[in-house]
């Protein structure tokens, strides 16, 4: 399927404006508006139910917007297309439920990841190639799962899934990765090694990251977008944002 | 190419199927026709159409467990791909009686002439000659299978709610073909079969190779099978079934991979039918009756969802216990002891006797690193 193309609008590699969406009444996104540059790497923060994963299912296609435009790559309107197009224009995701192929091996979901064509003729006449091999290979090394390749997803901790997912994030090799709450249920050493793991990964490909982790935001040293209400709420250093009188009332509660 | 893909990944469980069907089909047709009646080892022509019987709904059974046990499709209309191809073939077979007839008519089945019809409706046209009506065993089901599917799964129906459909489909093609007025003989189906490709159908030279045929087909729609599961795409299907949006997120169609297995299944269920129609000698329309889907669905859970070898043996062990049962006493019970199979099996058995066969067999393995003796294959 050909993306819809309407000509270029913005130089933005991701682009939101005016989106809200609600849910039977209930309003998760109001009038919300973004902008993510090429090569990027943008922290998402806000207390619970603010919108952050409901933000990362309409860029997703996993939900559509009442209304608003969503522009990636300045010129394709991501509201027109299905989960699987826009997974195929360059937009990977981790969940904030890991969320991994429980029976599958662990090479095997890096394989599933890996970018190549996913027609059907393809994926039934696949043979893996050296190149693509070794480029599996790199990425268990890189998630550091390389001795356990052969074990079942389903048998990792909940850590282990979060550098499994990330991995197939690598695989995919996304012009923009959206990565929710890759900290959850680390420890603090892992959560450490999480941050270095995307401030590489951040150097050449474009990053959402949603964290209610601070110290991993301040790891980050990045812009930061504090969502309230499904609205942006502050953006900017992260500093400045916590000196934020209005973020320092969202977060302690008024 | 496609001895690759037939043969990739080969293990010991496929290896021992392959050995026991393609050894079915040399070893029970020669010793029907060779060994004297008297013989200890001879297998009398009833029990090897009855066991010809078996090994079409094995595989059924494996084209239902390619959809359910892989791709987490539960189908409830299996049944009805089957029956279509058992209908292709019943035609043509029907238009091999010629003259043969009751009322001698050369062109029209004696049903026709009864109904006073003047000659053959169009979607008859053509089913006298072999290979088009073998072309129609895999077409009528495939179709049927892609217009269903490509509906179904586009339109994301999913779960029990495409279990009922799926239900609803043979439902209605029962009804549909009870109707006298449908051609294709109302209630009495299709019977009094005379040839095929010009051998008498009874004759028992041509039990045994319809025998042979069938163990045949049953390989092949096994290798088939298992080349689709064991490749790239067969990763793509249990990735499916067990995160179905998650697949959606790497970018995999999902409706495209569930509508080529849904299709692949179809045709070899058409072509199980197909082949037990000449064994059994007719096909009427309780061959689409909802039961039948849901004990195909039984089959496959005893013997282990999932396996396909499982699927196989489980479509033979229930059908030859059914055999045993309906043939005695315990008859009126039948329908008792399926259910009671099934619950068993559900409760203590999750994974069929192949899986939970084969989970024994890794942990007694686990400990001693020197391989033990091979196991027994239960068939
Ligand atoms: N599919 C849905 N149906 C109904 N309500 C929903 C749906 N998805 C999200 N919501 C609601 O929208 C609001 C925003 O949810 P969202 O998951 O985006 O928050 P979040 O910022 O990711 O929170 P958290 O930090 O807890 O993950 C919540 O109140 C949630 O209950
Ligand atoms: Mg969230």
């Amino acid at each position: 399927m050909n993306a819809p193309v309407t000509g270029q609008l913005t130089s933005s590699l991701l682009y939101l404006d005016g989106v809200s969406v609600s849910f039977d009444g209930f309003k998760a996104i109001r009038n919300l508006s973004l902008t993510i540059e090429p090569g990027e790497m943008r922290a998402i923060i806000g207390p619970n139910g603010a919108g952050k994963t409901t933000m990362m299912d309409i860029i997703t296609g996993k939900t559509k917007p009442d209304v608003g435009t969503v522009m990636f790559g300045g010129s394709v309107d991501l509201t027109r297309l299905d989960e699987a197009a826009i997974a195929n224009l360059g937009i990977g995701r981790k969940f904030q439920k890991p969320t991994v192929f429980d029976f599958h091996t662990i090479e095997d979901n890096i394989l599933l990841a890996l970018k190549s064509k996913r027609t059907v003729g393809k994926t039934l006449f696949w043979k893996t190639e050296v190149p693509q091999q070794r480029r599996i290979d790199d990425i268990l090394g890189i998630v550091k799962l390389a001795d356990k390749r052969d074990r079942l997803a389903g048998s990792l901790s909940h850590g282990q899934k979060q550098w499994l997912e990330i991995g197939m994030l690598l695989a995919q090799d996304p012009k923009l990765l959206l990565v929710d709450e890759p900290a959850a249920g680390m420890t603090d050493g892992e959560t450490a090694q999480t941050a270095v793991l995307l401030k590489e990964i951040a150097q050449d490909h474009s990053v959402i990251v949603v964290e209610h982790d601070m110290g991993f935001i301040r790891e980050l040293g990045v812009k930061v977008t504090v969502l309230h209400e499904g609205s942006v709420l502050a953006e900017g250093p992260l500093d400045q944002v916590s000196a934020n009188e209005r973020v320092v009332e969202v977060y302690l509660g008024r | 190419m496609i001895t690759r893909f037939l043969l990739q990944n080969m293990d010991r469980r496929a290896g021992i199927f392959l050995a026991v069907v393609l050894g079915l089909a040399l070893l029970v047709p020669l010793s029907n026709l060779l060994l004297p009646v008297g013989s200890f080892l001879h297998v009398p022509t009833s029990t090897m159409s009855l066991w010809g019987k078996y090994l079409c709904y094995a595989l059924l059974a494996i084209s239902l467990d390619l959809v359910w046990g892989y791709c987490g499709i539960l189908s409830l209309g299996h049944g009805a791909f089957f029956a279509l191809g058992g209908y292709a073939m019943g035609m043509y077979l029907m238009r091999q009686i010629g003259t043969r007839g009751v009322y001698g008519n050369p062109i029209l089945p004696d049903f026709m002439v009864f109904l006073n019809w003047q000659e053959l409706p169009w979607y008859w046209w053509g089913f006298s000659s072999f290979p088009f009506a073998m072309l129609m065993v895999l077409a009528v089901p495939g179709l049927l299978a892609f217009v269903f599917g490509w509906f179904a799964f586009r339109s994301r129906v999913t779960g029990v709610y495409l279990s009922i459909i799926t239900q609803a489909l043979t439902y209605a093609l029962l009804l549909a073909f009870f109707r006298n007025d449908m051609g294709f003989g109302g209630n009495n189906g299709l019977t009094d079969f005379k040839d095929i490709v010009g051998f008498n159908v009874q004759a028992q030279g041509t039990r045994a190779a319809l025998f042979a045929m069938t163990c045949v087909m049953l390989a092949a729609g096994f290798l088939i099978a298992r080349g689709i599961v064991v490749s790239k795409l067969g990763k793509v299907v249990i990735a499916i079934r067990d995160a179905e949006s998650r697949t959606r997120f790497l970018g995999y169609r999902v409706d495209r991979f569930k509508l080529f297995v849904f299709t692949v299944s179809a045709c070899m269920a058409g072509v199980a039918g197909a082949l037990y129609v000449p064994q059994v000698g007719i096909i009427n329309p309780s061959e689409f009756a909802p039961a039948n889907s849901i004990e195909t669905v039984i089959w496959v859970a005893v013997g282990g969802r999932g396996t396909l070898v499982g699927a196989a043996l489980g479509a033979v062990v229930v059908n030859w216990a059914k055999t045993m049962f309906t043939s005695g006493f315990m008859a009126p019970y039948w329908l008792f002891a399926l259910g009671g199979l099934f619950v068993v099996v559900t409760l203590f058995l999750p994974k069929g006797i192949v899986g939970t066969f084969e989970a024994l067999w890794e942990r007694r393995r686990k400990p001693a690193p020197t391989p033990a003796a091979e196991p027994a294959p239960a068939e």
